[in-house]
């Protein structure tokens, strides 16, 4: 029973990890505002959400595990949010997507992600 | 190790901030700076300071220079001269003070005079005066409780000056127009609206828990005024500054803020009136452990509806200012398209 807790938990801190590892680097290296959103959304929903469930596995007490369900729950209402009004404002100020074609420039991308 | 980190963050984003001449990006930094220097404090075991900055420094303040950049304009206007003389005094203070602490003792050291001082009597005695697990409270809200009422004091000052300075007279409004700019927004901001709908209830509610939960935990007055007050500001920013106001009372959460002053100087006038001293509970109750209980507790009280009320008025009354400038800006529009029109 014990090995299989540490085995789930740690296979749910690992795929976490690699989640926000792989956010930041898409947030480094995605070519316009909306993809590199994409990553920083990946990272606050479903990353922190599996270092949370792998947390959960392994906690220990009631009260503990509680806690964590509550900061998983405020992460699922607040991550997708702001993703969303984050995307509908760069729409509403007139940012464009980059679909497809590669000779558009990236000064608005670089400039309204500080 | 990890505070090395921490602090060499800190320094470029510091270095960042004074380069950038975007202010909207530097009031984002400024937010990360804060958050940044929560965490620090949360490695250093400070918890009840990192909980305060997390609020005050990261959250609240980001969100009223948000508001004041709205109304001024996001580009830092470049200056041509450049100013060497200043520089040469602030590096001179600068090299004074690097000076000075060379005769400080080293960080932590035990025969430091802070460690001598009251410090230990606080740490070994607090459980036994004053009976409540968490020191800083005690420390902030019974020994040093003079102190704090200077802050809540000064709180209140900021409120007043911001009240004498910005406050607008508002003209009586329209209930329809309301409900046709309420309709407008709702369909815009229908996401957020919904989600704002179920959390805010929830921050209200933690804030009380931070409000009562300030004995034995990280927390208390200042940073549950400050939760509450965010709650409040998310719901004006979503629902508009019109609805809000018709919502909460202004001259009533004015009075609010004077109520929660004249509240903790109420309970050390009490003292003084029971044969204590000024803050001493001691004399609140029979027990003195229940009559500190009790005294804490109604500072705290009002540490928190000063705090929340206060910042409630500050962005209110910003808000205002903004919704004024649009709507001249709008006029002397109007009016110039008709002159255009009728030559």
């Amino acid at each position: 029973m014990d090995i299989v807790i540490n085995i789930s938990s740690g296979l749910c801190l690992f795929v976490g990890s690699f989640l926000c590892l792989s956010g930041g680097v898409g947030m480094l290296r995605f070519p316009d505002f909306y993809t590199r959103m994409h990553a920083a959304g990946v990272t606050d929903t479903l990353g922190s959400a599996m270092i949370l469930i792998g947390l959960m596995i392994i906690s220990t007490g009631f009260l503990v595990f509680i806690k964590l369900v509550m900061i998983l729950l405020l992460g699922m209402l607040i991550g997708p949010t702001t993703s969303h009004v984050l995307a509908k404002a760069a729409l509403h100020n007139g940012l464009e997507p980059q679909l497809g074609h590669e000779d558009a420039d990236n000064k608005e991308t670089t400039s309204s992600n500080p | 190790m990890i505070n090395i980190v921490i602090l060499t963050l800190l320094v470029v984003i510091a270095i960042a901030i004074i380069r950038m001449k975007d202010l909207f990006a530097v009031v984002m930094l400024l937010g990360i700076y804060g958050l940044l220097s929560a965490s620090f404090f949360v490695a250093m075991d400070a918890v009840d300071v990192a909980f305060t900055e997390a609020a005050v420094g990261a959250g609240i303040s980001t969100l009223l220079m948000l508001v004041v950049i709205s109304m001024t304009g996001r580009r830092e206007i470049t200056t041509r001269h450049k100013p060497f003389s200043a520089l040469f005094v602030v590096a001179i203070t600068g090299f004074l003070l690097i000076y000075g602490t060379l005769d400080m003792p080293y960080f932590g050291s035990a025969d430091a005079p802070i460690h001598g001082h009251v410090a230990p009597r606080y740490i070994n005695d607090s459980m036994q005066e004053i009976g409540i697990p968490n020191i800083v409270t005690s420390v902030l809200a019974s020994y040093r409780a003079f102190d704090t009422f200077g802050e809540v004091v000064v709180i209140f000052t900021a409120g007043i000056g911001v009240l004498a300075l910005l406050s607008v007279v508002r003209r009586p409004e329209d209930p329809e127009q309301i409900a046709v700019i309420n309709d407008s927004m709702h369909e815009r901001h229908l996401v957020i609206r919904i989600i704002a709908k179920i959390l805010i209830p929830f921050i209200l509610l933690f804030a009380l828990y931070v409000q009562f939960h300030g004995d034995f935990g990280p927390g208390g007055g200042f940073q549950a005024g400050v939760i509450f007050a965010a709650a409040i500001i998310l719901y004006t920013m979503l629902f508009g500054l019109s609805t809000a106001r018709r919502v909460i009372n202004q001259s009533l959460i004015r009075l609010v803020a004077a109520t929660g002053v004249l509240l903790y100087g109420s309970v050390g006038l009490a003292t003084l009136l029971s044969g204590g001293n000024f803050f001493d509970y001691n004399v609140l109750a029979n027990d003195p452990i229940a009559g500190q209980h009790l005294g804490i507790a109604l500072i705290e009280l009002g540490v928190g509806c000063t705090v929340a009320v206060v910042i409630i008025i500050i962005f209110f009354n910003f808000a205002a200012r903004r919704e004024m400038q649009l709507n001249n800006k709008k006029q002397h529009q109007d009016k110039k398209n008709k002159e255009s029109s009728s030559c």
